[in-house]
């Protein structure tokens, strides 16, 4: 699975850190970052990821 | 069941409520009916980056998820009529749909003022039609806005008003500080400060009781007689819940749609409801209904409701989703999780200070209950923790704190 994040809308809610911390998480500037491509086990957190980010910003590509 | 889910309202929640009904292994057909002409949009940014010009409208469609690709849309009419005994809903196109279950979806619209006066100038913002004209009002040069409601969607406005180089700002509220009721007083004063340096004004304690002008407001009549002079006017004093169309089924819908533990609508298995119109009892809290305006409802109740319509309650605990928050005003952001208004009563200072960054928590009978984090990413990182503990708090309703 291949998570790409938009960084232009990105706006470092977190929202996606608690859904899925196996691949997102905050920097210490508090900037995110994520795993590009997680396992496939963990694909109901990245939806759940995707499905709460206020600016929709996640997108999966399989 | 087998046949057609109708969905009605075609926002966040009824996106989402395709797309769990699928998820949740419903494959006949889905029907989704909205009255606004667009496919599913995303609203939090049309009072912030949208309105301010910082994304663009073509940015706000939501992608559905693949499952939700053979989803029927039926876009620009609403539903009029629903008879619950026969699983009929009626469309203003005159179509008359029969249908195995039925999601309520139809979220709320911008209550308005009554007062006397023209109605042209005066705007609300909930659709992108509202926020495209009032992004060109707001881009004149040399504005006077003034923005009556000093809640989350009013001061929002006005921060990007001031952004936009909007020439005067007035927030008016009969509450003595902004967003208070939410927030409560401590971080309502500092929010009050924190506009006010960034050139909003404020007239507080005071209600509208007129417009002035002939064919468009040049000025905003307050309850001591003074008069505020206004080029444009956004009325942000709540909400209404669409549910006229649900009249005449026996239901409760006396603030938004009242729904059981599962979001089931009038004791019926077929019937659910989502989002901003759903008034349910939070199991995670005191079980007393209350409708929840938050982003973060539709997706969750979406989740519950699709599971109930598709396969029945067996096997699923209530729904208890822990509320959740944000709001962006000038240089600053406001996140919450869990539910502030219950703890009013008792706030603290969790971390950080009052003069900065500040994390701030409520607590009812000694236990936290909601926290909200105001600034960048340590108290953020802060209320991750709290965040973590309110999840793992057991149900307020066990403790006895009914009574
Ligand atoms: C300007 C603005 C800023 C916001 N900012 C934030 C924020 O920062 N943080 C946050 O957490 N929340 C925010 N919110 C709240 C959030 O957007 C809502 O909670 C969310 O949109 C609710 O989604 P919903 O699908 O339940 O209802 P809605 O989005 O209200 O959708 C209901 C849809 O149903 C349609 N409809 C109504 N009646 C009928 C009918 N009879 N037949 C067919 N269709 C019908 C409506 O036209 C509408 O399209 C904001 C809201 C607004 C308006
Ligand atoms: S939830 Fe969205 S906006 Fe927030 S950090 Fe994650 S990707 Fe960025």
């Amino acid at each position: 699975m291949k998570v790409v994040v938009d960084m232009n809308k990105c706006q470092d809610h977190g929202q996606c850190v608690f859904a899925a911390p196996d691949v997102f998480r905050m920097d210490d500037d508090g900037r995110l970052a994520h795993v590009p491509d997680p396992d496939d086990a963990l694909r109901d957190e990245v939806e759940e990821a995707a499905d709460v980010c206020p600016l929709q910003a996640i997108r999966i590509e399989d | 069941m087998s046949g057609r889910i109708v969905v009605a309202g075609a926002s966040l929640g009824g996106l989402r409520a395709a797309e769990q009904l699928r998820a949740a292994g419903w494959t006949c057909g889905i029907t989704v009916i909205g009255d606004e002409p667009h496919r599913p949009y995303n609203r939090p940014p049309l009072s912030k980056e949208v309105l301010a010009g910082k994304a663009s409208f073509a940015s706000l469609a939501f992608t559905p998820k693949p499952s939700a690709a053979d989803v029927e849309w039926r876009l620009g009419t609403r539903v009029t009529t629903v008879r619950l005994a026969e699983r009929t809903v009626e469309l203003h196109d005159g179509a008359v749909l029969s249908y195995d279950g039925l999601v309520v979806a139809t979220g709320m619209r911008p209550r308005r003022l009554r007062c006397p006066g023209p109605v042209e100038g005066r705007h609300t913002v909930r659709t992108i039609d509202d926020a495209q004209v009032l992004r060109d009002e707001l881009t004149r040069p040399g504005v006077r806005v003034v923005v009556i409601g000093a809640g989350f969607i009013g001061c929002e406005v006005a921060a990007t008003a001031v952004g936009l180089g909007a020439a005067e700002v007035t927030v008016v509220d009969p509450l003595p500080l902004p967003m208070v009721g939410p927030l409560g007083e401590m971080l309502a004063r500092v929010l009050l400060t924190r506009h006010e340096e960034r050139g909003v004004a404020f007239v507080l304690g005071q209600g509208v009781t007129a417009f002035e002008g002939d064919d468009r407001v040049t000025g905003v009549v307050l309850s001591d007689g003074s008069v505020l002079p206004a080029d444009v006017v956004v009325e942000s004093v709540g909400s209404v819940a669409n549910t006229e169309w649900l009249d005449g089924n026996g239901l409760d819908l006396s603030d938004g749609v009242l729904t059981d533990q599962h979001l089931r609508v009038g004791g019926r298995p077929d019937v659910v409801a989502v989002g901003d119109v759903a008034r349910f009892p939070n199991a995670r809290y005191d079980g007393v209904p209350r409708r929840v305006e938050h982003w973060s409802v539709p997706t969750d109740s979406a989740k519950h409701a699709a599971k109930v319509l598709v396969g029945g309650e067996a096997g699923l605990a209530p729904f208890a989703p822990l509320p959740t928050f944000w709001s962006d005003q000038h240089d600053f952001r406001l996140q919450s999780f869990g539910a502030p208004a219950l703890g009013l009563g008792d706030v603290r200072v969790l971390d950080g200070d009052i003069a900065g960054d500040v994390l701030v928590g409520y607590h009812r009978d000694g236990r936290l209950v909601g926290v909200v984090a105001l600034g960048g990413p340590s108290v953020t990182r802060a209320a991750a923790r709290f965040r973590a503990e309110l999840l793992k708090q057991p149900a307020l309703i066990s403790q006895g704190a009914l009574s």
